[in-house]
């Protein structure tokens, strides 16, 4: 039992050790520029156009129940036009982040912990090392860099089309006008709820991609360690995202 | 000149190299033999730097490998040619883009790249391969594209990881030949890690034998041929002990 303990202690600290030394890799590799800059614009396409159409798909989906769920809470209670506000405070500070970061992570974060693990296990990355690459420049940062610019974007493109499916839903089935959807939008409406969704956004997307790459190049064994790097980069990535979004209602809320 | 002096490495509690003393001169080949498991390829990673001793040292040029840092390092490959046990081909690359890829961390202009890139695939008897990908070549094809990656450095040493493991003896002898020919167009110094001995004895200016962490014995090919060592007989003639 103490031994138990005490193996799962020296693991978390050797974990808690090896990521300080990835990030003291990852700032090194920065200003090489050269290497990561035509690599991000390749990753910013592969992350970014796509994802999108998974993202919309959630968004879409999303904006249509939280019109139809706001309508049965307030029916009788509250004037119709909050459904507006609802469906827009929602999307912008919690569904549009949180539900596009965690179907992102399986398939983002999946896809760079796969091909990073069997890079790794088949010596690509050896090889880059061999051939004067900092495996750091050219594999993680354009992935990290692209991962965090293109979320707050794709977050954004989400949130639109679930607050469209919203204003849709409201006209269609609960016979809302356009004016009150809007009126409702307008209500309570701050800056702070766009750039909110948008940068926790961004610390979803860095999160998602700095899990991807350290489980991928941390992967052992054969397609056996694949499979294990790929499950555990989604389900870490999803678990920091849960703890992520907490902490940031806590601190800018 | 590449050095091994008293190395020792272990992965936990297995313990690899055991006290690896070994000299490789400029110009020669060097033929690392040895049962599979024995730390050949820990041997060569050693030389690139991608593990470090746990005591002793590797030199390069009188320069020890483990005590360089990040930008020396760099430096020292751009000298060194490594060419993978399964080639290690980038998948997502063709085939003119793996061997033009270290060029490009080069300061070399597109046409000298283009020019080094084609006549390294010539060298291999691959020329009109360029736009094929990894996938779509034999596993013979493939080594021969990681010869030519790392020949189109001009480095001055090359290391080969099993260059012939897996294939048919007519491919084996195929790359023998060409990394004998790569040795008269470059001039590298090379470690040629094998447990084939007619490679072996068809590359190797000399042999040597790894045997429980250490050179058992090391010797030009008559040498090892009419050795009296009884660990190295058996293996050179593969009988089962």
């Amino acid at each position: 039992m103490i031994a138990a303990i005490g193996r799962r202690t020296v693991a978390a600290i050797s974990a808690v050790g090896r990521f300080g030394h990835f990030l003291q890799d990852f700032i090194r590799a920065v200003p090489d520029v050269g290497t990561w800059g035509r690599l991000t614009a390749l990753q910013m396409r592969r992350i970014g156009v796509d994802s999108l159409p998974v993202a919309l798909f959630i968004a879409a989906f999303t904006g249509i129940v939280l019109a139809l769920q706001a309508s049965y809470t307030f029916t009788g209670a509250v004037p119709m036009y909050f459904v507006g506000t609802l469906v827009g405070k929602t999307m912008m500070l919690e569904l549009g982040p949180v539900l596009v970061g965690l179907a992102l992570a399986g398939r983002v974060g999946a896809s760079m912990a796969a091909e990073l693990g069997t890079m790794k296990v088949t010596e690509q990355v050896d090889a880059l090392e061999t051939l004067a690459y900092d495996p750091q420049s050219y594999l993680v940062v354009p992935r990290v860099f692209a991962a965090t610019l293109m979320f707050p974007v794709i977050v954004a493109c989400a949130i639109g089309v679930g607050i469209v499916t919203g204003w849709l839903t409201s006209l269609q089935l609960l016979h809302l006008s356009t004016p009150d959807f809007i009126k409702g939008l307008k209500l309570f409406y701050l800056f702070k709820d766009t750039w909110f969704g948008l940068f926790k956004s961004a610390t979803f997307g860095c999160t998602i991609a700095m899990v991807g790459c350290i489980v991928g190049l941390g992967t052992r064994g054969g397609a056996e360690g694949v499979g294990r790097s790929t499950t555990q980069a989604v389900v870490y990535a999803a678990v920091l995202i849960l703890v992520l979004d907490a902490f940031w209602a806590v601190v800018l809320l | 000149m590449i050095r091994f002096t008293d190395v020792q490495k272990a992965f936990g509690t297995k313990r690899v190299l055991e006290g690896l003393t070994l000299d490789v001169p400029d110009g020669e080949t060097l033929a690392l033999i040895g049962y599979s498991g024995t730390g050949k390829s820990v041997t060569l990673k050693h030389v690139v730097g991608l593990i470090e001793p746990d005591a002793g040292e590797v030199y390069v040029d009188d320069v020890a490998v483990s005590t360089l840092d990040r930008a020396a390092l760099t430096a020292l490959r751009r000298e060194i040619g490594y060419v993978f046990q399964f080639a290690a081909l980038f998948d997502s690359l063709s085939v003119a883009d793996n061997v033009a890829l270290g060029l490009r961390r080069r300061d070399l202009h597109d046409d000298e790249i283009e020019e080094r890139v084609h006549e390294a695939l010539a060298l291999v008897d691959l020329t009109g391969s360029d736009a094929a990908l990894p996938a779509e070549l034999s596993g013979g094809m493939r080594k021969r594209v990681g010869i030519a990656r790392a020949i189109a450095l001009q480095p001055r040493y090359i290391l080969y990881d099993e260059p012939t493991t897996g294939l048919d003896p007519v491919t084996s002898a195929v790359i023998d030949q060409l990394m004998v020919r790569t040795r008269e167009h470059t001039g590298a110094t090379a470690i040629v890690v094998t447990h084939d001995m007619r490679s072996a004895y068809t590359v190797g200016d000399r042999i040597a034998m790894l045997y429980e962490g250490r050179i058992r014995q090391v010797g030009t090919v008559e040498e090892i041929q009419q050795t009296d060592d009884a660990v190295v007989r058996q293996f050179i003639e593969g009988r089962p002990g």
